[in-house]
């Protein structure tokens, strides 16, 4: 027997690679956290060293990093069941629970401690309590008892832009607010859509995602009253310190085609979207995907516009 | 004499070990790049009781 079959036998994994640990991070996701702190850094008033805004950048990938690791240790037994998740390093048996766990702890305290000495202790605070929120609020209490999951942990999702914020001013703010705002009201209408479409998925693994408990009906209700309520908050930004001309003309725009979308999902039943594959819904999850970093990339605009004397509101 | 193939979990291993060797560099210089820039920054000054003791 040689020490590598002696070494598999033992932890049971084949030993991972240095790409599954990386696949631990949730990579996808983390490169909208990164988009979106990125953002909230450049538009926040003020002024950090380059290299102390790349390691803020990076402590918050990271931080995002280790909840997502942390996410999979404890969602490992659905992830099993859902095909969309069965590719992930625990189902695929390349590296056990137990080291995702203790990857996910040492990478969520190493991220926590090395933001709040690279820029301030709130912002490191700040994201101690955004993993605290992903791992413990939605992924351990109510991803699987409350259908209203995807909305509460949608938080989680929108403090990014928060913590690079306040990586820079030490602070929160009206607009570092309205940007969490803006990632918290986008989340339910984004993975809603996605639920229509994949619902096979939720409902074996037993998450009580609205469509399951509450029927396709009153999803798509769901999915037109979040679109509703999101375009005004999304257009607001346009008239605080980090809007002006141009993110108001984007947003205007996009709020124009998401509600479109969102009202023709709406306007559908399960027969004729079944008839087509479900073409609307994937496409309004599409866009809502554009539409999040676009609002993004138009608020980095428009700071640039501002900054240079051209497009803000004075 | 000839050497054997390298089994493939040994090239796993390797890929592990260089990717945890090029992150500890990478850390190593983040952390001399915020050196650099933390004592740089017009608003750092020695503590007083580290410049009362020199």
């Amino acid at each position: 027997m040689s020490d590598a079959s002696l070494h598999a036998s033992e932890t049971g994994t084949g030993d991972a690679g240095f790409r599954d640990y990386f696949a631990l991070l949730k990579p996808r996701v983390m490169s909208l956290v990164v988009f979106t702190a990125l953002v909230g850094l450049l538009a926040a008033p003020g002024s950090v060293h380059p290299i102390v805004g790349f390691a803020a950048i990076l402590f918050i990938a990271v931080g995002g990093g280790a909840s997502g690791a942390l996410n999979m240790w404890w969602d490992a037994d659905i992830d099993r069941i859902m095909k969309r998740t069965q590719g992930r390093p625990i189902p695929m048996g390349k590296i056990t629970e137990g080291e995702a766990y203790a990857f996910g702890i040492a990478l969520a305290g190493f991220s926590v401690v090395m933001l709040g000495l690279a820029t301030n202790l709130f912002a490191g605070a700040l994201l101690a309590f955004t993993i605290f929120f992903y791992v413990v609020v939605y992924s351990m209490w109510l991803k699987r008892s409350t259908p209203q999951n995807i909305v509460i942990g949608g938080a989680a999702g929108a403090f990014p832009p928060m913590i690079g914020w306040a990586a820079v001013t030490g602070d929160v703010s009206l607009e570092s607010t309205l940007m969490f705002a803006l990632i918290f009201m986008w989340t339910p209408p984004h993975f809603w859509a996605l639920a229509l479409f994949m619902k096979s998925d939720y409902h074996k693994a037993d998450v009580p995602m609205l469509t399951v408990t509450h029927g396709r009906r009153a999803t798509r209700t769901h999915i037109l009253v979040y679109t509703v309520l999101l375009a005004p908050l999304a257009i607001g930004i346009g008239f605080t310190s980090i809007g002006g001309p141009f993110y108001l003309a984007v947003a205007v725009v996009l709020n124009a085609l998401f509600l479109k979308g969102a009202w023709d999902i709406w306007r559908r039943d399960e027969a004729v979207a079944e008839a087509d594959s479900y073409r609307i819904e994937k496409k309004v999850f599409r866009l809502s995907l554009i539409y999040l970093f676009a609002h993004f990339a138009a608020i980095w605009a428009q700071t640039m516009l501002n900054e240079a004397g051209l497009g803000g509101w004075g | 004499m000839s050497f054997r193939e390298p089994h493939e979990l040994h090239k796993r291993r390797f890929s592990r070990n260089l990717g945890l060797g090029l992150v500890l560099a990478g850390f190593v210089a983040l952390v001399f790049g915020l050196t650099i820039a933390k004592v740089s920054d017009d608003d750092f000054s020695v503590p007083a009781e580290v410049g009362g003791a020199q």
